[in-house]
This record gives C-alpha cells, structure tokens and sequence, in this order.
C-alpha cells in the first residue's frame, strides 16, 4: 500500500499544510506559530526518511516517477509540458538535505525578532520551492520552481536582514534573476533542438525526452551540433551565478552578510547547491562531452574559487563574511570533483554539496546563537565567548574543524574524494589547489579562536549558554556530520546510483 | 458576392448593435437622470449593456462555422475577432466596476458622459475587430481614438490634465493622419480598401512597386506605434497617463492597445507575403525585422527609463510601453493563440494594478509611489494580491504573466531569433528591480502617509476577479489555450 502513495508530491506540497494552518493563528502569537512551522518542517523529513527507505540503490534508473499532463498540444499549439517528478541517486542526497536543514532552520527561527507569521509562511513556500527544483523532471517545472524560490527569498533577506538588507535582497532578484534567464534561453533551445517527441508529435521540455534525443545519435536534431557548445557554456554560466562560481560570486557575499541567520542556513546550505545540482543534471547529462571538452576550464574555476574564496576569508574580520567567502571556497571544491569527471570526482562533488550544506548551516546556526546574545560578528568585538558559553563554543570548534576538512569529519572525506579525483586527471591543478586546505585552516581556526579564547569583553559578562531550541538542531547536525564522516558509504552508495549515467557515457 | 445588406444580416451584428442602440438609449437617460441622484446608475446600466453585448458574443462564438461576411468583408465574423471583442468587453466591464469607486464628483465633473463616452470607445474597438476593410478600419480606429481624447479630458478643472489631453489629441490625430496615409498608399497599389484583395494584389506587382510598400509599411508603423505606445512613439504616454483619471488610464493600457493589436493583426498579413521569389526580394523578412527592432527599443526603453519614476502612473505608463514591445514580438511570430493568451494577462494584470491604484490615490491625494509604502499593514489583503500582480507583470513564475512570455519566447526562439529573445528576457529582469521596489514599499516601509485604507467593494472585487484569473488560468492554462483554439 505504501508503495502506491505519491510520495514526492507529498513531500513537495506538505509545507504548504504549514502555511495553510498558519494563515489562522494571530499573528503576535511566536509560540504556536513556531510549532506548528517545526511540526510541518517535520512532515517531509519523516516522509524523506520513507523515500530513502524505499529507494532502490541498485536499481540505475529514475524512481518514484509520477507524472500529471498539464499542457497538451492542440492544433496550432504544438507543446506538451507535464508535471513529472521523480528522484535518483543525486537528488534524493539533496531532498533529504533540504528537509533536514529546513527543519534546523524553523528551530533556529528563535532569532527571528519580529513578523513571525509571514517568516514562517515564507520560510515553508521556500521549502516547497527547493523541494521542486530537486525533484522535477522536466525543464519548464524545473524553471518554475527555481525562479519561484526568489520570491520567498527575496522577503526573507528584505524583510528580516541587517542594516542593508534591502540592498541585498535587490542584488539577489537581479543576479538569480539573470541567472534564471539565461537558463530559460538555454532551455527552450533545448526543447527545439531536441525536445521533439515522436509519441505524441510535439514539443516537449520532459528531461527523459530531451535526455535521450541528445544522447541517440540516431534521432535528428535541428542545429543541436552547432549549438550544443553555446548551450552547455550558457548553462555554466546560469549555474555558475546560482553556484557561486568566480566571478559571479558578489552577491552571494552580500546574501550572507546581510540575510538573518535562518536563512542564510538555507540559503548556504540548500539554495547555493541548486547551482551546482543543475549543472550536474543538465549540463553532465544532457552535454556529456562538452563536460568533458570544458572540464580544465571548469578544473580552473574551481581552483581559483577554492583560493580566492580561502584568501579572502583570511582577510576578514566579521565572522559573517569569513563564512561567506568560506561558502565560496568550498563551493570550488565541487567545481573541482566536476571537472575531475569520474566517478571518485563526481561523487566527492555531490558529498561536498551534502558536507557543505551540514557544515555551512551549523555554521550559521552559531552565527545566530552569536549575534543574538552580543549584537556583533565582528572578530575584535568578540572574545572569550567559551568561558560564558562553553557549549557554544564546543560546538563552534566542532565546527570549524569539520569545515576545515578534518578527518573523520564529513568534510574531509568531500575533500578528499575531489581531491583524489582532480589528481587523477590533472594532478597540477590539484597541487595548485591543495594549497587551498591548509588556507582553510588558518582562516577557520583564526575565526574560532578569536571568538571562543582571548579576553571577554565586559559587556559580555552575562552571557548565557544556548537555550534548547537552539542546542537541539546544533546536536543534530553535529552527529550527522560525524556519522557522514565515519561511515561515508551511507551516502556514497546512494550518489553512485545516480552517477551511473555519466560512467556509463564516458565510458562507452 | 452579395454586396446587399439584408434585414437577417442584422442578427450577425448584434453584440455592436447592442451598444450603439445602449449608447443612444444611455445618453437620452443622462440628460433627464435626476440632479441630486447618483450617476452610478449610468454606470450599472452601461455595465448591463456590456455584459448583454458579451452575451451575444459568446452566443456567436458557439454557433460560429466558418466565417461570416457581410457588405464585401466590411464587417467579418471570425474565430479570432469574436475573441478579441470578448476581451475588450471583459476588460471595459471590469473598467466600469473600478470606475465605480474611483470616479469622484469633485474631479470629473460629467460623470454620466463618462460612463457612456466608454461605449462608444469600446464599440470602435469591436468594430476594429470585425472587419477586413480600410474604410470600417478606420471608422473603427477614430471612434475608439476621438472618444478616448474626450475620455482623457474629463478633468476639466485640472491644468495638467487639460494640457495632456491637448497633447494627445494633436499627437493623436498625426498618428491617425500617418495611418491614413499610409493606406491611401495600400489602396493606390491594390486598388480595393479590402485588405484580401490588398494582399492578393500587392503580391502580383512589379518590382518598381517596391518601395511604394515599404513606405505605405512604415507610416502606418508610426501611427501604430504611437497608438500602442511603443517606443521611440511613446513619448505622449507617461505624459497622458499620469494627468488622466485612472480608469481612463487603464483604458487606455488596456483596450486601446488590445483594438490596436487586433488592427495590425489584420494588416501585417498583407505585407506577410514574399515578394518577387525569383529576385529573392522578400518584403516580409524586412517587416518583421523593422517590428523587431521597434519591439526591442519598447522593451529597452520602457523597462529601464521605469526604473527611475517616482510617480506610480508614469512608472506603469512605461511598463505598458515595455509590454507594447512584448506584443510586437508575439505580431511579428505571427501566433494569435500565444497573443490573445498574453494580452488576457496583460489585462488581468494591468486593470487589477490600476484599481489598487485608484483605492490609494484617492486616500492618499497624490500619485507618488509612496501611496504603496506600508501597505501590508494597513490593508494585507490587497498587499497580498498586489503581490500577485506585480508577479505576474514581472514574469514569475505561476502566474499568467510568466506563462504568456514563456509561451512568445517559445515562438522567438522556434524562429531563432536569439537576439530579440535575449533582450526581452533581459528586460524582463531588469523590471523585476521597479516591480519589487512597490513590493518593497508595501511589505518593508512603515505606513507613513495614512492610516487606513478604503478599499471600495467593487474595486476590491476587480481586483480580486483579477487575481484569481491570473492564478487560475497560470496552473489551468489548457482550459483557455483550448477555448483560444476551439473551432
């Protein structure tokens, strides 16, 4: 009986309980209202636990597919777009990531000071949005959920952000939105070069369809050859924005600066890796050998990322922003394992997006914990925090050493499976970018020390450990970081599922 | 071909005879309507006669085989006409009902010619909507464009409004001037005022004809570019838009563009044919280039000079301009599915933000876009479905405003047509930044100007019609892509 429930649709759509119940609670009442946020968060990780339950890891086709028509072709209008979903190896990582951090976020909404209502109805669309992009299989739903996620954003920065929150939350509309466009121009010559679907004779943006045109030389393809080059750099640069990659990393900076820290651990953990899952399933998979035609390019983007990322950080004196440039650091580890293109490469990539994502919000978590209790972020203000805070504190060294890459943390076996990857293919640019490890290191244990050692400053005398709210998400992550870490093959044996495609190209 | 006009031919003709009796009937009533009594009563009368005229209408349309011609195709019954006529009497009726609320005696002296003058505008529009001939075309075109002039005059104690109404009469008239001009041009080559015929003949020329087409295209390119605001003929819109009263403003936005696209719907299909084959001399590449560019410019212009108005008319007056180029894309594809499904969004879009516009302009007594700051505060409600709108006119997704730009970009990138396809996108992006600044207004900024808010019921209940229309028809699409084709 379980099997025939439509579980991704539940999952998509069961926040929007949440919102639908919020809409009737006062909205100067913070207790129900976050209850009922965290319960709802709660749905789709139980239900997330129940997909992971049933997924078949051996099986290397696409799971779970449901499919609903929604436009069909007529006379004149020869399209057809369905509403399909369905989750493989590399995006069911990401779903259960996103309910997991979703969850962590709603706790960590104890930050949140003001207009409780409409943060947690925001909070929960953006989870169904992220939920979509990770589940969709066709193009034009892909779209629709992706750019939909700038909407809720866009009020969260806006809305609840720092002193120049409005800035922000304008330079992420205008970024993403650019990156969405040149997606979309990407996407619908997809659909008229290779998205003609024989079995009902129209146009169609069904990644399967689209997928296996590309892929068959057999079928025939309007200008696909002359334009398949164009499409796959346009898309690096789509998700290359989203990513983010040098030099489309500015705003990514200003969003963590700027944005509350509830939603920079979404934003950080979940949103940035809808770049990076994008460029795997339509830039890896729809263009197999213009990945690997590009993969130097793409190895030295990566490399530069992990370096300019690490320098800045080093140069920063606000724990926001040596975060900030950390994100983008570690993101060019992922850009790295891409470019390395086999399966060691690709599969620390996507272990990266899970680690970093963990790591990142955590990370922001003690940020919120920080800021609420003192006001500031930056690193001379702050001092001496382990001796009113040692639980904080702890965890905030846990931390910085699990982003740092520490073994038996979930960071280094990331680091150290794109590592190993790159070095195969292009050992130079892995030397170059090892560099970037030890970088990694000072700027973290730098920012560590400085908040958690030192002096207390006198204003910070009473300042109390975390409460509950707050220790609850803080011990969870902190024990699926280590249990990643320990036992790696818990996720490496589901990402292998989904990499199967791409092996199997490159090899054949 | 019968050229005779029989009293049976009548029944054909009657959603247009509907309103030209209404308007003779309505007008008599105004003069002996009691002083001190409402002239909301004209109102709902005229709201009674549109909608009695839509039911014509949608009677035709189900019994509608074929195509029906009267008087040598002077007035046409066909598929897309009927749903062209169906949105400008969807689009006056929802004018009328936002009317209600936001016409004040204090501004607009003649409330009942108000009221009425809409008739006789929307019966222009029909007619430029049921007719294959220059002549009918154009009695069409000055009806719409002389009751318009008087329309945008009402504020007879108003300076500024009586110096843009001056100001759109003169340009309007050039516009008009050019476009006839143009088709004694037409007429001259093709020796008929049936554009058929036109077609037919224009195709068959010599080639020395050539250049005599080139010019009869590009003056009625200036007079239909005017009439559409499209850029560089925008320049009267901001002007006209921000002095005239709001509902007039959405008309228009609204229906003087929907009459103008049908019209060049109609023309363009003359000059669609290729010339010469053996010269390879095709006048149809250069005419949809020359709407290319001019849809470019439009995009260009309107988004970005919108990006620096502080007053919420002009800013909306340069995103209709903007959205004229968006309609020129989707003339110059040559889709009338994909044009009459965009202008619905355009519609829905556009009347329901000018009817929260007339709500905060008549509380707040000024048009600056500060009358949106804090209104989420003061009435969440509308703020929320102010959201929607401007979603919809910024293309994001779920909304009918997204869905019908994805479906022109479909038809641009089908042509290849890369570059247009670029900018508009883009443009669209760049508009995100002044739509999102009211969102920003409404949801970030405290309530400064006023206190409460006035929502009338029936400029609500506009608003609301629109909203949930916009939201319907983006998750339903089929439902009116299948009634767009229905044959």
């Amino acid at each position: 009986m379980l099997e025939s429930l439509p579980l991704l649709s539940l999952i998509l759509f069961s926040p929007l309980i949440g919102v639908l119940i919020l809409l009737f609670v006062p909205k100067h009442k913070r207790k129900p209202l976050q209850t009922i946020a965290i319960l709802t968060t709660l749905i789709p990780l139980v239900l997330g636990a129940m997909l992971l339950l049933q997924f078949d890891g051996v099986n290397s086709s696409v799971q779970m597919e449901e499919e609903l028509k929604w436009i069909q072709p007529l006379t004149y209008f020869n399209y057809h777009f369905a509403y399909q979903l369905g989750v493989d190896g590399i995006s069911l990582p990401l779903i259960l990531l996103t309910a997991f951090i979703a969850t962590a976020a709603a706790f960590a909404s104890v930050f949140i000071k003001k207009r409780w209502k409409l943060f947690f109805i925001l909070l929960l669309l953006l989870e169904t949005g992220i939920f979509g992009v990770f589940m969709a299989r066709d193009l034009l739903l892909f779209f629709i959920f992706f750019e939909f996620t700038l909407v809720p954003m866009f009020f969260l920065i806006g809305i609840w952000g720092e002193k120049r929150r409005e800035r922000a939350a304008n330079y992420y509309l205008i970024y993403n939105g650019l990156g969405s466009a040149i997606m979309f121009i990407v996407f619908m010559m997809l659909i008229f070069t290779v998205g003609y679907d024989i079995s009902t004779s129209s146009y169609t943006s069904s990644f399967d369809v689209i997928k296996s045109n590309a892929l068959d030389p057999s079928v025939f393809k309007f200008d696909f050859e002359e334009l398949k080059t164009w499409m796959f750099v346009l898309l690096l640069i789509a998700f290359g924005i989203k990513l983010p990659m040098f030099p489309f990393h500015t705003w990514v900076v200003k969003v963590h600066r700027e944005a509350p820290p509830a939603v920079v651990m979404i934003h950080s953990g979940i949103l940035l890796k809808m770049g990076a899952y994008g460029l795997i399933r339509f830039g890896y998979e729809i263009f197999p050998e213009q990945a690997v035609e590009w993969a130097t390019v793409l190895a030295v983007i990566g490399v530069i990322n992990f370096l300019y990322g690490a320098l800045l950080a080093l140069m920063q004196n606000e724990l926001r922003s040596i975060l900030a440039y950390s994100s983008i650091s570690h993101m060019g580890i992922v850009l790295m394992g891409l470019a390395a293109g086999n399966a060691l490469g690709m599969q620390g990539a996507v272990f990266q997006l899970i680690s970093h994502g963990l790591i990142s919000a955590l990370l922001f978590l003690i940020v919120g914990s920080i800021a609420e209790r003192t006001r500031t972020t930056a690193l001379p203000e702050l001092g001496g925090l382990a001796q009113r805070m040692p639980f904080l504190s702890g965890v905030f060294l846990f931390a910085g050493l699990a982003s740092l890459g520490l073994p038996a943390l979930s960071g280094f076996v990331a680091e150290f499976m794109s590592f190993a990857g790159l070095f195969e293919q292009m050992p130079v640019l892995a030397a170059i970018g090892s560099i970037g490890i030890v970088l990694a290191a000072v700027y973290m244990l730098r920012a560590v020390l400085a908040i958690t050692f030192g002096n207390l400053h006198a204003q910070h005398q009473s300042l109390k450990d975390v409460r509950m709210m707050e220790a609850i998400p803080m011990v969870a992550l902190t024990a699926v970081i280590i249990v990643l870490g320990v036992y790696p093959a818990l996720l490496t044996s589901i990402v292998e599922q989904g990499m199967a495609f791409y092996v199997m190209v490159k090899g054949g | 071909m019968d050229t005779r006009l029989f009293a049976a031919d009548l029944l054909d003709m009657l959603p247009e005879l509907t309103l030209f009796i209404a308007i003779i009937i309505i007008s008599l009533l105004d003069l002996f309507w009691p002083k001190n009594a409402s002239k909301k009563g004209i109102g709902v009368l005229t709201l009674i006669a549109l909608i009695v005229s839509a039911g014509f209408l949608i009677y035709q349309r189900i019994h509608l085989d074929g195509v029906i011609s009267l008087l040598n195709d002077s007035y046409l019954v066909y598929h897309y006409g009927i749903l062209f006529k169906l949105i400008v009497l969807l689009g006056v009726s929802l004018i009328v009902m936002m009317s209600f609320g936001a016409i004040r005696d204090k501004d607009i002296p003649h409330i009942g010619e108000y009221y009425v003058l809409l008739m006789p505008a929307a019966l222009g529009a029909m007619i430029m909507a049921s007719s294959a001939d220059i002549i009918t075309l154009f009695i069409g075109l000055e009806l719409l464009s002389i009751s318009s002039y008087i329309l945008v005059a009402l504020r007879k104690h108003h300076t500024k409004s009586n110096e843009a109404a001056f100001k759109y009469i003169v340009l309007g008239s050039i516009a008009s001037a050019f476009i006839l001009y143009g088709m004694s041009f037409l007429y001259g080559m093709g020796g008929s005022t049936n554009l058929f015929q036109i077609g037919a003949t224009l195709q068959s020329l010599e080639s020395s004809f050539h250049p005599m087409i080139y010019v009869s295209f590009f003056l009625l390119l200036v007079g239909f570019g005017f009439k559409l605001a499209a850029a560089p003929f925008h320049t009267w819109a901001p002007e006209v838009y921000s002095a005239a009263p709001t509902p007039v403003v959405s008309f228009l936005a609204v229906i003087s563009k929907a009459a103008m696209l049908i019209f060049m719907f109609m023309f363009l299909p003359v000059y669609f044919v290729p010339l010469d084959p053996v010269q390879n001399l095709t006048i149809y590449s250069d005419v949809v280039l020359t709407l290319h560019v001019v849809a470019a410019i439009s995009m260009i212009v309107g988004n970005i000079v919108a990006l620096m108005q502080k007053n919420v008319k002009r800013l909306l007056a340069f995103s209709s301009i903007a959205n004229a180029g968006y309609f020129l894309v989707v003339l110059s594809t040559d889709r009338p599915g994909e044009l009459v499904y965009y202008l619905v969004a355009y519609l829905l879009m556009t009347i329901g933000i000018f009817a929260v516009v007339t709500a905060l302009e008549n509380s707040a007594e000024h048009q600056d876009i500060s009358i949106f700051s804090g209104l989420y505060f003061t009435a969440p409600v509308t703020a929320v479905m102010t959201v929607i709108l401007l979603l919809s006119l910024a293309g994001i997704p779920l909304t009918m405003g997204f869905l019908g730009k994805f479906f022109i970009l479909l038809g641009v990138i089908q042509v290849k047509t890369y570059w247009l396809a670029a900018i508009m996108i883009v443009s669209s992006v760049i508009s995100f930044y002044y739509y999102f600044r009211i969102i920003r207004l409404m949801f970030m900024r405290s309530h400064s100007e006023h206190t409460t808010i006035k929502v009338p019921v029936t400029t609500m209940i506009v608003i609301a019609i629109c909203v949930v229309a916009t939201i319907f028809f983006a998750f339903f699409p089929q439902y009116m892509l299948s009634f767009i084709e229905w044959t």
